[in-house]
């Protein structure tokens, strides 16, 4: 489910803003990061360190944004993703030049930690917390993109730049935004997954492949899309990791290609 | 005698939006045919329909009495049907001569060959010179195609979709962004053209349509409205009526 | 560069990357081990320019044929006893070739984004594979055992890696050439074509999708050699020939070079690598830091790579000199 919240956000970016974004795990990253460095240096509070975790992550996002993507908008795939590998490596270089190799450390607040009484089973709370949080990042998002103005205008432009421009919207502020919620919510997922997927120097990279997955599979563009995707992804993994060890991840990946061939935009894809 | 092409109550809709109706459509071999109609009509979705870009909803399509109307883009140019865009597509980068080359090499087969250098084909460079000079662009073979001047690239474009020695030639909008100054040049080009080939126009531009067809179909809406001489197109009622509206195209 | 305005002649700038190599060989004899590193990542480098380069497919999972080959290389030789160099070569690239064409006709369909993942998780599901199938790989431990018999049963692979590098330098001279024919063939022109307007491509009759599984699976075999190479040279396969880093690695060499140049291969691993034995062993973490660095820099203003940029200077160059010369486009 943290794959979700993370990956929402690059499903945003990707699918709504046409830039494919590999370094999209580094914002998760240093979500996490801030989550831990607030409430381990400054004692802060989870729920505000969370907060701080989105908001920060979504202002640096913009400088990067300004400097740097927005040079790249028009340029072919392969700029882009050379682009972000660069971003990646550069990020990761840093993340341990600062923090080590150490991961960053969170402690969970009391009620958050043990375990949940739900239909005769024990779930463990903070996973409980995560999905329903994860259900109401969703909720607030289509609402956001379907119903306000603000998410008209960003399905607008998209689907035509240049006619949005001559409507008069702001393109460019509005895709700094966009990129500034992608990033945030991918902030937001570090910061809430680093318990369960630690926060190190090396994250973006090693998870890039399950976010990509998530979000290719689940469609670009679409909401719904990664939520089902991560949630298919994790089950099936767990699935897999539990009765096939032998086999390990070899099944998510040969599923991955299975639907991507079948339906090359997504399960839930916004364009054909 | 077999039509050179046809269609056969050729259908295309998107959902509820229907914007091919019914078409019945004969090309006959050599003709001089142009389409017109209003923006919206449906002309460039017919064309679509008719080299493979997209699949009809239902009908049939006919090249040289063969049913085409499964069979693949490439494999339809393979079968003599070239087409040109309404928007220049050329490989911009290339030298005008390798734009006109790649085409011939297709044809000729000679584009699998991994071997021998391109360049060593002369017979393939020969083609497409005199193609080019043809068409007037001789001087221009090794500039790049995106250099030259836009009537020229349609020419170009026009040269590129004859390399293929088409039976039948679709071209979308020749002279459409072309300066009015250099519009003669196409249509001067267009004149030239074989008589073995059937040629079907696409055009807004009335002056050229009139001067260049013998036969012209009129679309309006996904259905043939009228089709006849340009002289009988002319005086029908029903086509004054639909372009007062639009004024002259 | 390709093309039927293009000259073929090989011009003599092309000559001195080898003789560049055979100074190399005599004149730094310690560093062979680097050199032979070197020569078949150029290999590899080559491969995936021909289908980055000059087909215009972006792919992050080419390792999978370069780490196949290098398996498969390592299999035949440790489990089943073969210890011919070149039937090692032949083994390595038939598999290479095979999962080339295999893949290239099931993926080649889609576009952009769906092809980029359907890369990366070929080569993942190869990892995942050779990770766990310890049986037949040595899983994480790697594979040795590897033997390779004397070449033409005269050159022994030496401690010294003099036979590694002139066994490299020759294979690597003959790709180069086959696949210098290929780009200066009309085949090479399709390529391009494909590169720069497949909708035109379309339209003149050409079966793109079976022209760029055709190049695919090329492009595969010869990476699958230079995998092989690696392992013969190492007598040894490690999981590292496979996944996303060792693709990752590639492409940001080939883009340092310079793609669709084919000599952008040459001196994009040779760069980095070389930079690479130098400066990460003292800063690992600044030499990640200085490759990212690098590589955003290159994108943002040099997306032509070294020899882009060396391309540029010229052309100013020539400028100040012949300021009046008529701006004849020139066909790359």
């Amino acid at each position: 489910m943290i794959l979700y919240v993370i990956s929402v956000g690059l499903s945003v970016t990707m699918g709504l803003m046409g830039f494919i974004n590999l370094a999209h795990g580094v914002f998760a990253m240093a979500g996490g990061f801030v989550l831990s460095g607030a409430m381990a240096r400054f004692g802060v509070p989870f729920p505000l360190a969370v907060a701080a975790a989105f908001v920060l992550v979504a202002l640096g996002s913009i400088v990067f944004e300004r400097l740097l993507y927005s040079r790249l908008y028009g340029k072919p795939e392969l700029a882009q993703v050379l682009f972000s590998i660069g971003l990646i490596l550069v990020s990761m270089a840093a993340a341990r030049l600062l923090f080590g190799d150490q991961a960053a450390r969170i402690l969970l607040p009391e009620y958050l930690r043990g375990q949940v009484h739900f239909l005769e089973r024990d779930f463990p709370t903070y996973r409980v917390f995560i999905i329903g949080f994860s259900f109401l990042i969703i909720l607030g998002l289509w609402f956001g993109v379907e119903r306000t103005r603000w998410g008209a205008m960003v399905r607008a432009a998209v689907d035509n730049r240049a006619m949005a421009q001559s409507v008069g919207i702001n393109t460019r502020r509005l895709f700094m935004l966009t990129f500034a919620l992608g990033s945030g919510l991918a902030g937001l997922g570090g910061a809430l997954g680093a318990d369960i997927l630690p926060v190190q120097w090396a994250y973006p990279f090693e998870h890039l492949v399950y976010f990509l997955i998530v979000v290719a599979v689940g469609g670009l563009g679409s909401l719904r899309g990664p939520f089902i995707a991560a949630l298919l992804i994790g089950v099936a993994d767990t699935a897999c990791k539990y009765w096939t060890p032998e086999f390990g991840a070899f099944l998510v990946y040969a599923a991955t290609i299975a639907v991507l061939l079948w339906r090359p935009m997504g399960l839930f894809g916004v364009r054909a | 005698m077999p039509a050179a092409l046809q269609t056969e109550k050729l259908c295309k809709s998107f959902g509820a939006l229907t914007v091919a109706d019914n078409i019945d459509f004969r090309l006959e071999p050599g003709a001089r045919h142009a389409l017109i109609g209003p923006n919206g009509a449906g002309k460039t979705t017919f064309v679509n329909m008719l080299t493979g870009v997209l699949a009809p909803t239902s009908g049939k399509i006919l090249l040289d009495g063969e049913e085409i109307t499964r069979t693949n883009q490439a494999a339809r140019v393979r079968r003599g049907l070239g087409r040109t865009f309404q928007i220049t597509t050329l490989f911009r980068n290339l030298p005008v001569l390798d734009n006109v080359a790649l085409s011939i090499a297709e044809r000729t087969g000679v584009a699998r060959r991994m071997w021998r250098s391109a360049s060593s084909h002369k017979d393939i460079i020969e083609e497409a010179g005199n193609l080019l000079a043809a068409l007037g662009l001789a001087d221009e073979a090794a500039a790049a195609a995106q250099d030259l001047p836009y009537g020229k690239q349609r020419l170009l474009e026009i040269a590129v979709t004859l390399g293929l020695k088409p039976r039948v030639l679709l071209l979308d909008e020749p002279a459409a962004g072309v300066p009015s100054h250099d519009s003669g040049l196409v249509l001067r080009q267009l004149e030239k053209l074989s008589s073995d080939i059937a040629v079907l126009i696409i055009e807004h531009d009335m002056d050229l349509v009139f001067r260049f067809a013998s036969r012209i179909t009129v679309l309006v809406q996904g259905q043939v409205l009228v089709e006849g001489t340009p002289a009988e197109i002319a005086a029908d009622r029903r086509v004054r009526d639909v372009y007062l509206g639009e004024g002259h195209g | 560069m390709s093309g039927y305005t293009a000259a073929t002649r090989i011009r003599w700038t092309e000559w001195l990357p080898w003789i560049a190599a055979l100074a190399f060989f005599f004149l730094m004899p310690e560093y062979l081990s680097l050199g032979a590193r070197i020569l078949i990542f150029i290999l590899f480098a080559l491969s995936l320019d021909l289908i980055l380069g000059y087909a215009g497919i972006v792919t992050l999972g080419h390792s999978a044929f370069f780490g196949l080959g290098a398996y498969t290389a390592g299999i035949v030789s440790a489990k089943l006893g073969v210890q011919d160099n070149f039937l090692q070569l032949i083994a390595a690239a038939g598999a290479a070739a095979a999962l080339g064409a295999a893949t290239g006709a099931i993926i080649l369909r889609t576009r952009a984004l769906t092809l980029l993942m359907l890369t990366l998780a070929i080569t993942a599901i190869l990892l995942e594979i050779a990770n766990k199938w310890s049986s037949v790989t040595g899983g994480a431990d790697g594979l040795s055992g590897v033997t390779v018999a004397p070449i033409l049963g005269l050159f022994k692979f030496d401690i010294f890696n003099r036979t590694a590098f002139l066994y490299g330098l020759g294979v690597l001279f003959v790709a180069w050439w086959v696949v210098r024919r290929i780009i200066y063939s009309p085949f090479g022109a399709v390529l391009t074509g494909i590169r720069e307007n497949r909708a035109r491509m379309h339209a003149v009759g050409a079966p793109v999708y079976g022209r760029m599984v055709l190049i695919y699976a090329i492009s595969a075999t010869i990476a699958g050699i230079a995998g092989a190479l690696l392992t013969q040279v190492n007598q040894f396969v490690g999981l590292n020939v496979l996944g996303l880093e060792p693709s990752g690695d590639i492409l940001v060499m080939l883009i340092l070079g310079g793609v669709g140049r084919l000599y952008g291969a040459f001196v994009g691993p040779v760069i980095y690598l070389i930079a690479q034995d130098w400066l990460a062993k003292q800063y690992p973490e600044y030499w990640y830091f200085g490759v990212g660095a690098l590589l955003i820099a290159v994108v943002l203003f040099a997306p032509g790579g070294i020899l882009g940029l060396a391309d540029q200077v010229r052309d100013k160059c020539l400028r100040l000199f012949k300021p009046r010369s008529s701006a004849k486009a020139s066909a790359r």
